[in-house]
């Protein structure tokens, strides 16, 4: 930097973005959430055209460009696809989660893509791609993802 | 050798205040829809996507990757145009240079906005500069409000013929089926409408919307095929020119003032209010129809008031402003420059249905950030030299 | 289709922490470097188009803070949000659409004023996974997984891509991190997310780089030998990582393909003479350089440690110290650009390698790689 600015102690302003959001989930995502929150129930809408089965559920199929009318059952036992462990306790990380914390990306039997979520009573040394995992349900469910709370091995 | 390029068909959502029955991506592809359907093609045949939001206002990052599901990005070239109000506007001159380039046959253009997701003024705060202007500036509207004290102490307005605009483009609006605003409002009704910040009262002022448009232009070896009438683009021109809000001439719009001439000179318009058949302008406030029509080249300085009063803007008149019902009657922010370019796309495609200005050959849409920015377009029926 | 060429190029030095430059004082610097290495002046420059992110920058409409400092006051000007390949690629369409002859393309951010985890976070879907907390780190961690698991390859067939890349850095005056590591350096440093060691990862770094593209018509009339623009090309995959595979890149792949193919290149292991790619972590210099057909899948890792990559092997990649010794997010993908148009004019300095007529410079957009920007880049027209 020029002469001009020798000496000058460089100030500091902090601040945060603070704007609240509420996101609309829409009628798709508020139909799966309800299926969690009262029937601990996992089900996932499949396009008519090509049938594939989406996890998570979305309302139009991006490959045929047209709109999913068909819901069908899931299971919620499935497959990890691949996961990921912190050992950081990273910013994004919500405050009730203890490192380590291990998300895995799980395919469920009967969906065609996998879902993204937490993999629990298991430790990080333990998990592997290909092992089967069952989704368990949280005691209180609000209509969220985490209405699931994880999904433990099947033994 | 550069392509000519013309919009070969539009689509929008019907804008309301709430969309809760769907996210964001949903909404977008309701007007991508729309748009394919009016261009009588499917989405094989699109070769770039262009999207853009005001990022703050969904708190989505990456909204270009996010969106592809809704969009129909899945493995086509995507990439995000964002310059806060412009943003519409931004899209529609992006879309424009990527099929001028012959880098893109056919390229969609998505702008949208779900304003009901987030506090819009706590988002538009986070423009301004954090150490010098955003700790005393209040929102959108504060800077709007020292425009229209500048305009009424030149020109001696008042803020009765900021009004009159208001009265004709919810007017306008009533024969939209697509605006958010149906509903005519009288000259009282607006005066006595609660003041936000002297003199700009509620109903001077745009609402808050969730909504999306969708555009498709395509270049000139193609687009007499797809449709029958096409909406050349002539000239595009955009100045977003000052940081700091002392910066500004309250009072003209000047970055209007220099687009506007960019744009005659590169075309060969000399006399616009006998050339432009109609104008769709991004005027998120009444006063802004008084003062921007002026830096346009319309009329001289101070004489808006008395030619809108004369019934020239209106439906019917010799130069019609904003016959959508304009910003006053509908802004999904990041959708709403790209409205703009859309009616004016409708207008020269005789495609307004109950809000067809007749006989349209030259159209004028513009796109306008709440830092005085300005983009503008040229839409003609004619193909360009 | 006309041509383009990038005709000057100016890189601010990528640091930690620029605590004496806002974001208009780093764009500044960086245009007047470009202006100067073309031999211009603002006036010569037709457009701008400036490159930012509102998360990133803390700012909506993020463009505001550098529009005048990247002259663009009284000029035609957009923004695009993204990497900086992308920015780059408007200003390309823009030097070619019959409007303006010479854009001036920006892409900036510093990352020491923002909590990255946060940032990237908010890329993930707020319905569906925000809340469960992962970031970019976690997110490449599982395709990091994916990869190996695909492969077979370990973490120490990837830690060679640190020790080189941070050695290159030891050449380039404006690499924020040059080092000189052991495997043994890499192997200890802190675990951030299995298999992703603090040496696996880039930082997250504050930087400006600025690039002038001009219609072939005007591009010989400055000061440098113009560097062509043979081909480019983007191309974004699905969002949701269930609906990817992860342990591929299906959208470098096409990215790639047509880049190459406008370029001309049929065979780009033997045409591609240098690569700058986007090595946000180690693994992903490995699974790039395979997409893009640079070396067979699961196979770079061998190559890597045979030689292959290094400066003065047979196809140096990022002999500029890539990413993983600075990372500027948003303005990567143009130092990637400048890079290269650096090693085609011999002007590389001490980084240079010797061979380097033909260059391929790589960006990415979205989270794991979900979007890429493949140019191809020639001294000759």
């Amino acid at each position: 930097m020029a002469d001009v600015f020798k000496g000058v102690e460089p100030i500091i302003y902090n601040s945060k973005i603070s704007v609240p959001y509420s996101w609309w989930a829409g009628d798709t995502a508020s139909r799966f959430f309800i299926s969690l929150r009262d029937d601990r129930k996992i089900i996932a809408p499949r396009c008519g055209t090509c049938k594939k089965v989406f996890m998570p559920p979305r309302k139009t199929c991006p490959e045929c460009f047209t709109e999913n009318t068909e819901w069908i059952d899931v299971s919620s036992e499935g497959t990890v696809v691949s996961y990921s462990v912190a050992r950081r306790p990273l910013e994004a990380i919500p405050a009730d989660k203890k490192i380590p914390v291990i998300w895995g990306l799980i395919k469920l039997d009967g969906a065609d893509t996998a879902l993204l979520h937490y993999l629990g009573d298991v430790k990080p040394e333990e998990v592997r791609i290909g092992m089967r995992v069952k989704a368990v349900f949280a005691d209180s469910r609000t209509g969220t993802i985490r209405d699931i709370s994880h999904f433990k091995p099947v033994k | 050798m550069a392509k000519r390029v013309a919009i070969v068909g539009t689509g929008q959502t019907f804008h309301k205040s709430h969309r809760p029955d769907v996210n964001g991506q949903e909404l977008i592809n309701e007007a991508v829809q729309r748009a394919l359907a009016d261009a009588n093609l499917k989405m094989k045949d699109i070769n770039a996507i262009l999207i853009g939001n005001m990022d703050h206002f969904e708190g989505i990052n990456y909204v270009d990757c996010w969106s592809v599901d809704g969009s129909g990005g899945v493995m086509k070239p995507v990439i995000k145009i964002t310059t806060g109000g412009t943003t519409g506007a931004s899209l529609a001159i992006g879309g424009y240079h990527m099929v001028a380039s012959g880098m893109f046959e056919k390229v969609l253009i998505i702008g949208w906005e779900k304003n009901s997701e987030s506090d819009t003024t706590g988002a538009i705060t986070t423009a301004f500069d954090p150490i010098w202007d955003r700790q005393v500036f209040a929102g959108a509207i504060s800077g709007l409000a020292a425009e229209a004290q500048g305009y009424m102490a030149r020109f001696g307005a008042c803020d009765r013929d900021a009004a009159r605009v208001s009265v004709r483009d919810r007017k306008h609006a009533t024969n939209n089926p697509h605006a958010q605003l149906r509903k005519e409002v009288t000259l009282e009704e607006v005066l006595a409408s609660p003041m936000l910040a002297d003199p700009i009262h509620l109903l001077d002022v745009c609402p808050r919307t969730d909504g999306a448009c969708a555009v498709i232009m395509a270049n000139e070896d193609v687009a007499g095929k797809i449709c029958s009438v096409p909406d050349w683009i002539w000239a595009t021109a955009a100045r977003h020119s000052y940081t700091y809000l002392g910066d500004g001439d309250w009072g003209r719009l000047t970055s209007m003032e220099k687009c506007a001439k960019e744009i005659w000179k590169k075309t060969g318009i000399k006399e616009p209010r006998k050339e432009i058949d109609v104008i769709e302008m991004y005027q998120p406030y009444s006063f802004a129809g008084l003062i921007w029509i002026e830096d346009m080249g319309i009329v001289g300085h101070g004489e808006a008031p008395q030619y809108i009063w004369d019934g020239n803007t209106d439906m019917g008149g010799e130069l019609p402003v904003n016959p959508s019902g304009g910003v006053i009657a509908c802004n999904p922010i990041g959708a709403t420059g790209l409205i703009r370019c859309a009616e004016a796309a409708m207008q020269v495609m005789g495609k307004a249905d109950a809000r067809q200005v007749p006989d349209v050959n030259f159209a004028v849409s513009t796109g306008f950030g709440g830092c005085m920015w300005t983009d503008m377009l040229l839409h003609g029926k004619r193909k360009p030299n | 289709m006309d041509k383009a060429a990038i005709i000057g190029v100016g890189m601010t030095k990528i640091e930690a922490n620029k605590e004496r430059d806002t974001f208009a004082d780093m764009a500044w610097e960086a245009v007047n470097k470009a202006l100067a290495d073309a031999g211009m002046t603002i006036d010569d420059i037709d457009n701008v188009i400036t490159t930012s992110s509102d998360f990133w920058d803390g700012r909506t409409i993020s463009c505001m803070a550098v529009a005048d400092a990247s002259g663009a006051a009284d000029k035609n000007t957009s923004c695009v949000e993204g990497d900086g390949t992308y920015g780059a690629f408007y200003g390309y369409a823009r030097a070619l659409s019959g409007s303006y002859k010479t854009t001036l393309v920006t892409g900036h951010s510093k990352g020491s004023q923002c909590v990255s985890s946060l940032i990237t976070n908010s890329a993930f879907d707020p319905i569906y996974e925000r809340g469960l907390g992962m970031d970019m780190v976690t997110a490449c961690a599982m395709q990091a997984n994916a990869y190996m698991d695909r492969t077979g390859l370990k973490p120490e067939d990837m830690a060679p891509v640190s020790i080189k890349n941070h050695g290159n850095a030891l050449k380039n005056p404006l690499a924020q991190l040059p080092m000189k590591l052991t495997l043994d350096d890499v192997m200890k440093s802190e675990m951030i997310a299995d298999p992703l060691r603090k040496l696996d990862c880039s930082p997250v770094s504050d930087g400006c780089c600025a690039v002038i593209i001009a219609h072939e018509s005007v591009a010989a009339k400055f000061k440098q030998q113009p560097v062509w623009i043979k081909g480019l090309s983007f191309c974004t995959d699905h969002f949701f990582f269930g609906d990817r595979d992860l342990a591929r890149s299906n959208s470098l792949v096409e990215a790639a393909k047509n880049a190459y193919g406008m370029a001309g290149i049929k065979d780009p292991k033997k045409e591609i003479d240098v690569v700058e790619l986007y090595d946000a972590f180690t693994y992903q210099e490995l699974l790039w350089l395979e997409e893009m057909g640079l070396a067979e899948y699961g196979k770079a890792a061998g190559l890597l440690k045979a030689g292959h990559f290094n400066m003065d092997g047979p196809l140096p990649v990022n002999p500029s110290g890539g990413l993983l010794a600075g990372h500027p997010v948003i303005a990567a993908g143009l130092y990637r650009i400048a890079e290269v148009v650096l090693q085609l004019r011999g002007d590389a300095g001490a980084h240079q390698v010797k061979k380097a007529k033909t260059g391929l410079a790589h960006g990415v957009n979205g989270l794991c790689g979900q979007s890429h920007c493949v140019w191809i880049l020639d001294k000759e027209r």
